[in-house]
């Protein structure tokens, strides 16, 4: 199954569409719910980066019955140092992301911590790609 | 051991109104969380947590249903929106509004046996 979603850079209200869709499809197909979170929470924090960062993004979800596939594509700044970005507490995000509740630099690490695999690729002044991979039975 | 307590019994104790998911207040829950940052929030691997927070908007909600909140305390006397109430009510989520300060939430629910999560 192939599910597509559109994130739009800036637009808090819609950030976490593509992760209760997600949430929903997973329910219905019996996963353990402690790997469902595992796979939500990852997928809402990468939607609330684009949101965060990026102009627009796109979240394409593949779903088999072994694992799920996470691709999400931004177009954006991009990340500079990937390393750095990856540690807790590093964070570029604006005043106004704070405010939402985010923003603490702890997003990418929270999505490495719960994805099996995490591929991130970056061009400056072109956009990122995240891809999380997460077996669907423990 | 971890004591449980009804939804319910949390907004007696808050003298605080139930603003969404009426139906769902005999549900238990077993720990309580504060924080006004989701980012931690979604750290968190407990279940049957009462979240209490001050940040009114919808990533609060969205926070819960992705973190399998089933509760939460908005304190310091904030209103829940309807696109809340919304999304909330999608995912059996129930939403307190508390007038208290969130010291004075957080102090009334630990005096009266809430449980850390640490």
């Amino acid at each position: 199954m192939e599910f597509s979603y559109e994130v739009e850079g800036g637009n808090f209200a819609k950030a976490g569409n593509a992760a209760s869709g997600v949430k929903k499809v997973l329910k219905q197909l019996n996963v353990d719910p402690k790997i469902i979170k595992r796979i939500v929470v990852a997928l809402y924090e990468g939607e609330v980066n684009v949101v965060a960062h990026a102009y627009k993004g796109n979240v394409l979800v593949d779903i088999d019955t072994n694992r799920i596939y996470i691709k999400i594509v931004d177009e954006g700044p991009g990340i500079p140092d990937i390393d750095l970005a990856m540690q807790v507490g590093y964070s570029t995000a604006s005043a106004m992301v704070r405010e939402m509740g985010f923003g603490a630099g702890m997003g990418l690490p929270n999505m490495k911590r719960n994805a099996d695999i995490i591929d991130i690729t970056s061009k400056v002044g072109e956009g990122t790609v995240v891809e999380l991979t997460t077996k669907l039975t423990s | 051991m971890a004591s449980s307590f009804k939804i319910r019994k949390i907004a007696e104790l808050l003298d605080a109104r139930v603003v969404c998911g009426e139906q769902f207040v005999d549900n238990e829950i077993n720990y309580a969380f504060a924080s006004d940052l989701m980012s931690d929030v979604l750290t968190l691997e407990s279940e049957q947590l009462v979240l209490i927070t001050g940040l009114t908007n919808m990533q609060t909600v969205r926070t819960a249903e992705m973190a399998d909140i089933n509760c939460v305390v908005f304190v310091r006397g904030k209103k829940v929106t309807p696109e809340m109430i919304e999304v909330a009510d999608e995912n059996n989520t129930v939403l307190i509004e508390c007038q208290y300060s969130m010291f004075r939430t957080i102090g009334v629910l630990f005096e009266s046996g809430v449980n850390p999560i640490y």
